[in-house]
């Protein structure tokens, strides 16, 4: 008993150094300090979770009872890794770019998101990996006995080790195995912990084979005879087994939960695989290469009967070599509790993304748009999935008696994990494969697998009645068990491999065949088979702006607020909406959805994105985006867009232009008229008088000098007229040259108001000045300005229809001058302040004389000296306001 | 009995022009400036023959001439149009709208005068 | 999806240069060398396994672990390979990964 609590005491050592190692590689990691932590060293030796203590305790076993069969499990594997530019590359690529978080994440994304693939898959992986667990529990019982009864021929369990064992591994699992939701995250601590198990676990073996080759059986000459001599001496397989188990295995490795976690999942830099090519088969040929040796010798130096599965620890007890011995103990126990851990994570990954959350999102009748965080309830469900997976184990441990070899439990878990191989096969090579395909290959394989082997295995009677197996259900001789369509004499694994992948695989290729893929399968299928081709993008979400609110809300729960708002910031800083919302283009959702996967899984992640999003739409044109046509498409289409956009511009453009034009023309026509009218006009008079003069006889000398004084007012009115136009001609084409020179306001305002006077037409105007704002000096064309001014204080005397004419010039002085004439008439319409300063536009009859250029020469004038002439409104009588700069600039121009 | 010329005009200067001209013919002339009243004065008052400028404020001579058309009092009147603004437009509209003679200024006197004599000449008895 | 280093984007090259035709044949090698092991490794199906010509089981172990000693330095070489011509200029991404 001493002996048992020394074990004990020394197991609780070795866990507590576990926690340790996990705690710190999980506080390094958090730290970022991690690098070390990912070292293709590390990524290789995790993946030494493939031996487990059927490895470690049941080779031996192995290879006393069949020889040296034990080590096809071995090449098996050995071989996948050598190819892995064949399989493990495209695999570990796939898993990157979809955030697989398992096996049954990998097929139900496959096989377009079905959640029904996921749940069967991992039905399969839990059934699969509970016979393997229960062997791990057996395992370390088994050595507690040895230790503890010092009963080294039976081993017989008999207090209650495998319980606390499980509870332990469970407790671990749940501590390290649940401390980030994200799945895809890699586990720091529990990968560093499985490495440093690794390694204790293969210094165990090498250094009881080494105790044994040197020690006991005299050197490497000394061993090779001895074994030639022993009942292992001569080379004896069954082929069919050799060959079966070399596929078996290889296809175990790439199918089982566990390794799929380390090899897909836990993996963090695809050249690490490059390492792990050579690296892994090496570990695996060293921790075979003492088993043949250890075999005989305890054959040797064991009494009859011995249980050889317990050989490594019993060799080195028979020799008084407690030491060593406690260290094959904790080799064993390391192969043990690192393949439970790290099956349960990957199990409990499943459950709780496959099975668990699908149920609560249906229950939570809310949906997914329930507010609150969720991932209480994902890592519950995981913790769950944990216990409950651990406790599976046990629970076989205890129904299948715990009687049987380790070897054959182990092969029962391989060929039932291995019936997921052709759909996963099919699916990253062969477009074809679809969902039914899979789901026919798959109940078929492990239907068959749990008639033949799994349910057959609990012992006759348990499950399957004894008479099933002798001579079939219901009699029907040729559906017994072991004995399928009448086809006997097969080793019972052997025929289960062949018949279950036969079905396996014919139903999923048949059912492949026959069936037609719905799109989104088909866009997975690309995406898969085409890895390498593109990694982007599959399905196409198309939502709402209203809907990232939801999202949010989602994403928040299940990636954590901070997590889920650096997000989505992130996304709105790239589109640039300016808010903090970014809007859901089809880009965002699958990026979206993609790091839900990571936490959820992707049936789940689709499914809750899909419920707020609504609808997705994978149509013709979704699934051209395969071939990157979509894209091509849509900058097409939104080409198009801002093509017809810019052609209605245009187009609004040319209408104007040619409403301008046409108003123009219709200007220009009017013109000319006016041109016409003011120029014939004074001719008419001009021609008519002076033929007149010419042609009639006996004027009067009254009559005569009034005709001529006629024709002499029309020429000078025609002069001006014409004088008027040069002028305005001018001073339209820019080509005036203007008189700077400095002068003061008041003066010019005199000059004008004396100019104007002089004016023989209209009425006597009074007018009000403002002797002191007018002292204001100003640098510009004095004289055009003056004209400016005449012209206004003349309109004023024209049309001033007040019974009182009176004129108001307000001055506001300043950089830029402005000078107001107010006068106190009835003012002008509106319609007449738009056309004012239009050329010969007359708002009144023609007799006031001019001809109507004036204000538009006005205009002009005040466009030159760089200020403006405008219609003032609102102020009683006609007002006009004149803003001109003190001192001309020739930007102004 | 002498004939009556109505001269509808806004220029000073031409009406005393054409007034003199055809005085000394031996016409009485009457003139009158405004458009807008120049229908009521003609049906009021109507002449042998009318002169009609275009331009004219308030309402141009094409919109009496097509007035005066319409109304039967003056429908048949004998009108002889002048216009500043010689365009060939402008002798189309005015003949659309039912001119008798048309004229652009500046024109001979010995012209005017002989379109008058003879639009005197057509003119119905009255 | 040929990313063999010089300027593959316009016209194919027929003779691709010497750097990528090497690192073709290493990806050749890495192909070719699981089957290598699966034929020696299945080779013991043919051993006699009664009487005295029966095939002795250090023999069994020599050659079993020698050959796959011999794969293990052989996918060590070639993971080699493949990890310096990553490294070149020319040479796929990461890990050599595009084919």
């Amino acid at each position: 008993m001493t002996m048992l609590n020394t074990l004990v005491a020394v197991c609780s050592l070795y866990a507590l150094f576990l926690f340790a190692i996990a705690f710190a590689a999980d506080r390094a990691a958090m730290r970022g300090q991690a690098r070390w932590l990912r070292s293709p060293l590390v990524y290789t030796l995790s993946l030494s979770i493939y031996c487990s203590a059927w490895t470690f305790y049941g080779a031996v076993g192995s290879a006393v009872r069949t020889g040296f069969e034990y080590l096809a499990i071995y090449l098996g594997p050995s071989l996948v890794l050598m190819g892995w530019w064949w399989i493990l590359r495209k695999l570990v690529r796939i898993g990157r770019t979809q955030r697989l978080t398992s096996v049954a994440d990998l097929i139900s994304s496959r096989y377009g998101k079905s959640n029904l693939l996921a749940v069967g898959v991992t039905i399969l992986a839990v059934v699969g990996t509970t016979p393997y667990i229960a062997l791990q529990l057996q395992s370390v019982t088994l050595s507690f006995e040895v230790f503890g009864v010092g009963d080294i021929v039976s081993g017989q369990e008999s207090g209650h080790t495998a319980l606390w064992v499980a509870a332990g591994l469970a407790l671990f699992t749940v501590i390290f195995g649940t401390r980030n939701l994200d799945a895809n995250e890699r586990h720091n601590g529990v990968v560093m912990a499985i490495a440093v198990e690794a390694v204790v676990k293969l210094a165990a073996l090498l250094t009881v084979g080494i105790f044994v080759v040197w020690g006991l059986l005299g050197g490497v000459s000394g061993a090779l005879e001895r074994i030639d001599a022993s009942e292992l001496g001569q080379w004896r397989i069954n082929g069919g087994r050799w060959t079966g188990m070399i596929v078996l295995s290889g296809a175990a490795f790439l199918c089982l939960p566990r390794i799929f976690q380390v090899l897909v999942v836990e993996n963090d830099n695809e050249t690490h695989l490059r390492t792990a090519s050579w690296a892994f088969p090496l570990y695996l040929g060293l921790m075979s290469l003492f088993v043949v040796p250890i075999a005989v010798t305890g054959l040797e130096l064991l009494p009859a009967g011995s249980n050889p599965d317990l050989f490594v620890l019993t060799v080195p007890l028979s020799q008084g070599r407690d030491g060593l011995a406690v260290l094959s103990f904790l080799g064993g126990f390391s192969s043990a509790t690192s393949m439970v851990i790290v099956a349960a994570i990957a199990l409990s990954t499943m459950v709780s993304n496959h099975v668990v959350m699908p149920l609560f999102l249906r229950f939570a009748k809310r949906g997914a748009k329930v507010s609150g965080d969720v991932r209480h309830v994902v890592l519950l469900a995981r913790r769950l999935s944990i216990v409950g997976v651990v406790m599976l184990g046990y629970l076989y441990y205890r129904l299948s008696g715990g009687g049987a070899a380790l070897s054959s439990i182990g092969e029962v878990s391989f060929a039932g994990v291995a019936q997921v191989l052709p759909a996963m096969l099919g699916g990253i090579f062969w477009r074809g494969g679809s969902r039914v395909g899979a789901l026919a290959g798959l109940t078929l394989g492990f239907g068959c697998w749990g008639y033949t082997l799994f349910l057959p295995s609990f012992g006759a009677g348990v499950f399957v009645p004894d008479s099933w197996m002798v001579a079939g259900p219901f009699g029907i001789a040729w559906l017994r068990p072991q004995a399928l369509f009448g086809i006997e004499g097969m080793d019972p694994l052997l025929h289960t491999v062949v018949w279950s992948l036969t079905l396996n695989a014919g139903g999923f290729v048949l059912a492949s065949l026959a069936s037609f893929p719905r799109p989104l399968e088909r866009l997975q299928g690309a995406q898969f088979v085409n890895v390498f081709d593109h990694s982007t993008g599959p399905p196409r979400w198309s939502g709402k702006v209203a809907q990232t609110e939801d999202l949010m809300i989602m994403a928040q729960r299940i990636l954590g607020a901070r997590d889920a708002q650096a997000l989505f910031e992130h996304e709105a800083r790239r589109q640039a909406t300016g808010g903090t919302l970014p809007a859901p283009t089809p880009d965002f959702l699958e990026r979206l959805e993609r790091e839900l996967a990571g936490s959820v899984g992707a049936a789940t992640a689709h499914a809750m994105v899909g419920q707020i999003v609504g609808g997705m739409s994978v149509s013709v044109e979704d699934l051209m985006a395969v071939a990157d046509e979509t894209a091509q498409l849509m900058e097409y289409s939104a080409r198009l867009e801002a093509q017809s956009q810019e052609l209605a511009r245009t187009a609004a453009k040319l209408r104007e232009a040619n409403s301008k034009l046409t108003r123009l023309s219709v200007q220009k026509d009017a013109f000319l008229s006016q041109i016409s009218h003011e120029l014939r006009t004074p001719m008419t008079s001009i021609r008519a008088f002076s033929e007149i003069l010419r042609d009639a006889d006996g004027l009067t000398p009254q009559e005569h000098g009034k005709y001529a004084s006629i024709i002499h007012d029309e020429a000078i009115r025609l002069t001006r007229l014409l004088d008027d136009l040069l002028d305005l001609s001018v001073l339209e084409n820019g080509q005036v040259n203007l008189n700077l020179r400095p002068g003061l306001l008041s003066d010019v305002l005199d000059r004008a108001v004396a100019a104007a006077a002089a004016d023989e037409h209209g009425a006597r105007v009074r007018i009000w000045r403002d002797p002191r704002a007018e002292e204001v000096m100003l640098n510009t064309d004095l004289d055009r300005l003056s004209q400016v001014f005449i012209n206004l204080v003349a309109n004023t005397r024209k049309y001033c229809d007040a019974a009182r004419p009176r004129l108001d010039i307000r001055v506001r002085p300043g950089a830029t001058v402005v000078i107001d004439f107010i006068d106190n008439g009835a003012g002008l319409s509106a319609e007449a302040q738009d056309v004012i300063f239009e050329k010969f536009s007359r708002v009144s009859d023609q007799k006031a004389g001019g001809a109507g250029l004036g204000l538009a020469i006005c205009r002009q004038i005040m466009t030159r000296l760089g200020g403006e002439v405008s219609y003032l409104s609102g102020q009683g009588g006609t007002a006009f306001r004149v803003v001109v700069p003190a001192r001309y600039a020739v930007a102004a121009q | 009995m002498t004939k009556r010329v109505m001269l509808i005009e806004d220029e000073p200067n031409i009406i005393e022009a054409i007034g003199f001209i055809l005085s000394r013919e031996g016409l009485t002339v009457d003139t009158h400036s405004d458009g807008t009243t120049a229908n009521d004065k003609l049906r009021a008052n109507r002449p042998d023959v009318l002169i009609l400028d275009v331009m004219l404020p308030g309402k141009s001579g094409y919109d009496i001439l097509r007035e005066l058309r319409d109304d039967a009092a003056t429908a048949d009147l004998p009108v002889l149009m002048l216009t500043a603004r010689g365009q060939s437009r402008d002798r189309e509209t005015a003949e659309r709208a039912g001119v008798s003679a048309f004229m652009t200024k500046p024109f001979s006197n010995a012209e005017m005068l002989d379109q008058v004599r003879r639009l005197l000449a057509s003119a119905p008895r009255v | 999806m040929a990313q063999d280093g010089a300027g593959l984007r316009g016209k194919p090259l027929v003779f691709l240069e010497r750097q990528s035709y090497r690192r073709r044949r290493v990806i050749d090698a890495a192909r070719v060398l699981p089957f290598i092991g699966l034929l020696l490794w299945l080779l013991p199906l043919l051993w006699r396994e009664e009487g005295a010509a029966a095939v002795r089981s250090s023999s069994a172990i020599v050659f079993l672990f020698g050959t796959w000693f011999a794969l293990v330095g052989a996918a060590a070489v070639l993971s080699w390979k493949l990890a310096a011509q990553a490294r070149e200029p020319g040479g796929a991404g990461p890990g050599g990964m595009g084919e």
